[in-house]
């Protein structure tokens, strides 16, 4: 029988009661009296040198508060990178200044050049329009190959080159990879590009800056996945306001994907800004303003090659990616394609020999960093396509190369430093198998054919790290931060409990997830228990949501804190019944001396902790209330089997998704509905990375996908019904729920299934296409079947290394 | 948006006396027009809003044509039309979104000659003739290349007067993110012959398709165009599909409205 409550209870998402009936708070629906709008004039072209600004007409405009340019912030930080990353070399890599507003030189459309401050934000844009420009335009580089040639235009001046790094991966095995790629029996090799996206959550970013002159205090309202890390990077790094003077609000967050965690140019100038003019300044960005000021995702360019002995047991792995940084360094931009990307390169399989190189490059683009998955989607879509490119090339099963080569005993040293705790690859393999009835698919083949349609199957393993993750381990890594996580769980009076965390949420249910947690700890009703989150005055110090971690490493440090909550009312509780606290029992919300019928409820201990009339003073203070920082000894490794079916209409090029399956090890899960929910979410921008969302810029640095007229969002009716899977589950042996994340596996799992899925399509179809670059369009679809040209010039293969084909 | 003046007249004379003044512009259903204006790419001094004006919407029958007004919307022809011509009601319900079709309007999807529009598709393979405050123009003589036609400053799309067909269909192939025709294929058989109309593939906007329409003249079957192909040669080639690629769906799409065509 399901639970109604607690863990392993689909209990609905309290907090979407006031997302779908219009009473969320969003930032933007935070409006201070007497605030000022600011309006950001971008720079139009890719790269330029500002010869000068006149603001004279646009400051007489009507309700011009203040115009600000870069010589405002000439003695102000730029906004911080939060990794360094160490190239093969032994060197650091290259970090260019990131200004809040253009010091001299423009370096992406969007660029922001200046910033008019108004009493309405129409008068803002107005404004914005009477600024003079001298704005020489330069060449721009877009094209990682181009950028990385000798002589090529440097994005940034002071820079040797445009190359932010060349990291090898682990440098020591590469010769060993090579001799075994030399010895293999067969090497099968692939070109691929990893599309770039645009992440496009529902809620754009907003920030409002405010002042107290009273106090002295600084408040930031922004739409963000951690508000204490904006708090610590902008105070520290960018404006120097000391921690206890700035408090950094994230209220509800309408979607954030990874690109809501990175400290923004925005919400430095609105904080600076308001303090400045002694007025609340806010900033709403548009959905156009969005798409050239939100930070990237993907963009990589890579070679991979898969060598097999003659039993076809995987013998080595070699991987060259170009990873585009766009013009700046993002928050955590250095770390995606190197820490979540190559750590990942093993996959669910024992190859011995894995060597991973990657070259950052710096382009006139935005920046690019995190997006749902990070890294990770982009490790697993070059192994997994790779080796089905090798079955089909052997002539073998895909499945069965796959179990051929599965990793079955844990825990599992990678070639590539991690350690995975837990496991069963087999069995989601087997899960998937008979979900998606693979017996049966010839006849829905033949089914197919019957209608002039092709039919392929593709399936796909991935493996993912998560819960990020131990600090002393990201610290060798090159992380300037920890990635512990807090949570204080306060308990009232009269019983209720009200947790804060240092995580955030911004749609993934924490409201609802957590409190099963502490309801099923205690044996009380998930309502008496409430989740405080995203304001940094009232939550302790935690690193946010992002990296599947909240449950894991938010979830455990709140677990950790309510052990300490019950051990401490255990005493109480033994003290009212003057027993010993070793034979104290908490269940069902009593406590209760074991061997005896004594038992004092939860709420009585309660009010006994903050109305200590009979309580042992001596030796144990009032009040229930504790803190625990959680601090992660690996990370979680979720892991599974997707697998899809397609329609190819042959005519036209169209793929049509008819099944999509996924079968997870989430280990322990709290919340099933919660996470067939987010199953659902990835699968939907994998799919959308898969066949339809593309991030493509003209030769000049123009953003030719610029709005959705260009850049084809996925929509439900691009999207079959999803069945998915979460049963198979090993749990993490390392934290105390066993919960391993499940936030981004579906963006991760599900774009190889896709792609394999329309190979083989077009196979059955007789059309010999090796592969073909997401996003399958039904332009490149069509041209890969009749080796024509896909699209016009200026399209993402203008990017590519010669990667990608048409 | 920049600051505009605002009226909207009941009747057609008031219209177009209010258009009279300079930078003005009629407003129909906004769906092209409002977004332009907020991104501030356009700057009208006054929007005269023809939504109120009553004697130019609705769809009539009037003996072998088709007379639908100027302020007509898309959800009205998609549901009004579907009787005497499928073919045109089919096309505009599949235009856009249901907010879109009810505010969209065929005057204005007409005014504004997108070259990846739906309806000029459909005035064009049916032969028919725009109605204006002042004159009535040939649907050969209307569309002069992209977002141009033969209309004059401030002149009204009052009707379109369609002749109805004996079987007609349209076809259209989605561009993935805008869901604007990336081609769409309009074929509409008459006793005197075949037209097919083509829209969203060619540079010049929508153009017709004479080859393949000699060909079904003879005989209205998908087979009757085995063979033919549509030259790429001025066709639009972007980041959704090459000129190639457009030129094919062209004969692709033909095919389909043929076997479609009721
Ligand atoms: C999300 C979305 C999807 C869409 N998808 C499609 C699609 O798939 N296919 C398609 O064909 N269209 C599509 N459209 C466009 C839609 O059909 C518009 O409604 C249409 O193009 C313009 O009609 P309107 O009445 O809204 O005109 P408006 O936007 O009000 O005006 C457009 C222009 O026409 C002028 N005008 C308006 N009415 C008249 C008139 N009676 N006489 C003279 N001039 C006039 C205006 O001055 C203006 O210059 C889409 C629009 C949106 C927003």
């Amino acid at each position: 029988m399901p639970k109604d409550s607690g863990i392993g209870a689909s209990s609905k998402r309290r907090e979407d009661v006031r997302f779908l009936t219009g009473a969320g708070n969003y930032t933007d629906d935070i409006n201070i009296r007497g605030q000022a709008y600011v309006h950001f004039l971008r720079s139009d072209v890719a790269h330029g040198k500002i010869n000068g600004i006149d603001t004279n007409a646009a400051e007489a405009m009507p309700g011009v508060v203040r115009i600000f340019t870069g010589k405002d912030f000439e003695g102000i930080g730029g906004l911080p990178c939060g990794w360094q990353v160490t190239d093969r070399h032994g060197e650091v890599m290259q970090e260019p200044p990131h200004p809040v507003l253009a010091q001299g030189k423009v370096r992406h459309v969007g660029d922001p050049i200046a910033a008019v401050v108004a009493d309405t934000a129409e008068q803002a844009r107005d404004a914005v329009e009477a600024i003079e420009v001298d704005l020489e335009e330069l060449p721009a580089v877009i094209n990682m190959k181009e950028a990385l040639k000798e002589g090529a235009t440097k994005v940034h001046d002071d820079l040797t080159s445009n190359l932010c790094y060349d990291w090898g991966f682990v440098e020591e095995n590469k010769g060993a990879v090579e001799e075994a790629i030399q010895n293999a029996a067969h090497v099968t090799t692939l070109e691929l590009v990893n599309n770039r996206l645009v992440a496009n959550p529902m809620e754009p970013r907003v920030a409002v800056g405010d002042f107290e002159r009273g106090t002295g205090n600084s408040t930031l309202y922004t739409t963000s996945q951690n508000p204490h890390v904006i708090r610590l990077l902008m105070g520290a790094f960018v404006l120097g306001i000391p921690e206890h003077k700035l408090r950094v609000v994230a209220p509800d967050v309408g979607g954030g994907f990874g690109t809501k965690i990175f400290h923004y140019a925005e919400e430095a100038f609105c904080t600076f800004a308001a303090k400045a003019i002694n007025r609340p300044v806010k900033w709403t960005s548009s959905r156009s303003e969005a798409f050239i000021s939100d930070a990237h995702g993907r963009d990589h360019v890579t070679k991979i090659e898969l060598a097999l002995d003659a039993d076809n047991n995987f013998t080595a792995v070699r991987t060259e990616t170009h990873a585009n940084m766009g013009a700046y360094l993002s928050t955590f931009a250095p770390s995606v394609p190197t820490w979540l990307h190559g750590v990942l390169m093993a996959g669910n399989y024992k190859t011995p020999n894995i060597y991973v190189n990657v070259k950052a490059v710096f382009t006139n683009t935005v920046p690019v960093d995190a997006y749902r998955g990070a890294g990770r989607p982009e490790a697993t879509y070059q192994l997994e396509r790779v080796i089905d490119k090798a079955a089909r090339e052997l002539g073998v099963d895909p499945i069965a190369l796959r179990r051929q080569n599965f990793i079955t005993e844990f825990p599992y040293d990678t070639p590539v430093a991690v350690t995975y705790d837990t496991g069963d690859y087999g069995a989601t393999m087997d899960k998937l198998e008979e979900m998606a009835d693979i017996a049966g698919f010839a006849e829905r083949r033949r089914q197919s054919e019957a209608k002039g349609k092709l039919r392929g199957l593709g399936i796909n393993c991935y493996i993912e790290a998560c819960g990020i993750a131990p600090s002393n381990l990201v610290g060798q890594l090159g992380a300037r931060a920890g990635l512990y996580e807090s949570a204080t769980v306060r308990v009232n009076a009269t019983g209720g409990l009200v947790v804060m965390t240092g995580s955030h949420s911004h749609g993934q249910g924490h409201e609802t997830a957590f409190p099963q947690v502490i309801a099923e700890m205690i044996g009380i009703d998930e309502s008496m228990i409430e989740i405080v989150h995203g304001d940094t005055a009232n939550t302790p110090m935690g690193m946010g949501t992002y990296g599947s971690r909240s449950l894991a490493v938010g979830g455990s440090a709140m677990v950790r804190a309510a052990e300490k909550v019950i051990n401490k009312a255990k005493k109480i509780a033994a003290h009212l019944m003057e027993a010993s606290d070793a034979d104290i029992e908490l269940k069902d919300g009593a406590f209760s001396v074991a061997g005896t019928d004594k038992s004092v409820a939860w709420g009585d201990v309660c009010l006994a902790a903050y109305v200590p009339h009979n309580y042992p003073l001596e030796d144990l203070e009032p009040g229930l209330e504790e803190t625990a920082f959680y601090d992660p000894s690996n990370f979680t490794y979720p892991s599974g089997a997707y697998a899809c079916e397609v329609e190819v209409d042959p005519d036209t090029g169209k793929v049509t998704i008819e099944r999509m399956m996924a079968a997870d090890d989430f280990g322990n899960v709290v919340n099933p509905m919660i996470v067939s929910g987010q199953v659902h979410g990835g699968l939907a921008q994998g799919i959308g990375q898969a066949l339809l969302e593309n991030c493509v810029y003209d030769e000049n640095g123009q953003l030719l996908s610029a709005s959705y007229m260009d850049y084809a969002m996925p929509r439900a009716s691009d999207l079959p019904n999803f069945e998915v899977d979460h049963s198979c589950a090993t749990p993490c042996t390392h934290n105390p729920l066993g919960v391993k994340g499940c936030g981004e596996a579906g963006a991760i799992g599900s774009p190889p299934s896709v792609v394999n899925a329309v190979i083989d399509a077009l196979n059955s179809g007789g059309k010999d296409v090796p592969h073909i670059d997401m996003p399958m369009s039904p332009a490149r679809v069509w041209a890969a079947m009749n080796r024509a040209s896909a699209t016009g010039h200026g399209t993402a293969e203008g990017r590519s290394l010669g990667g990608a084909s048409g | 948006m920049y600051n505009f003046e605002f009226e909207q007249p009941t009747t057609v004379a008031d219209a177009v006396k209010a258009l009279s003044e300079e930078d003005a512009q009629a407003l129909g259903g906004g769906q092209t027009l409002l977004p332009t204006m907020k991104q501030r790419l356009a700057m009208p001094s006054k929007l005269v809003s023809l939504t109120a004006i009553d004697e130019i919407k609705g769809v009539k029958k009037d003996g072998d044509q088709l007379v639908i007004g100027g302020g007509t919307t898309h959800g009205t022809v998609a549901r009004e039309a579907s009787a005497d011509y499928p073919g045109l009601a089919g096309l505009a319900s599949k235009i856009g979104d249901p907010a879109v079709r009810n505010r969209g309007t065929m005057g204005g999807s007409l005014a504004n000659n997108d070259p990846s529009a739906c309806y000029p598709a459909a005035l064009l393979a049916s032969g028919g003739t725009v109605v204006t405050d002042r004159r009535e123009i040939a649907a050969d003589d209307y569309f002069q290349g992209m977002f141009t036609t033969a209309l004059e400053e401030g002149e009204i799309i009052t009707a379109v007067k369609l002749p109805i067909p004996e079987k007609s269909n349209y076809q259209k192939f989605e561009q993935p993110a805008s869901r604007f025709p990336l081609v769409g294929v309009f074929v509409a058989k008459y006793a005197g012959g075949v037209r097919v109309a083509v829209t969203g593939a060619s540079n010049e906007g929508v153009f017709r398709w004479t080859e393949a329409e000699e060909a079904l003249s003879g005989d209205f079957s998908a087979s009757a165009l085995e063979g033919l192909s549509a030259s790429a040669e001025g066709m639009i080639s972007d980041i959704h599909g090459s000129s190639e690629y457009r030129a094919h769906l062209i004969g692709v799409m033909t095919k389909r409205a043929v076997t479609a065509a009721a």
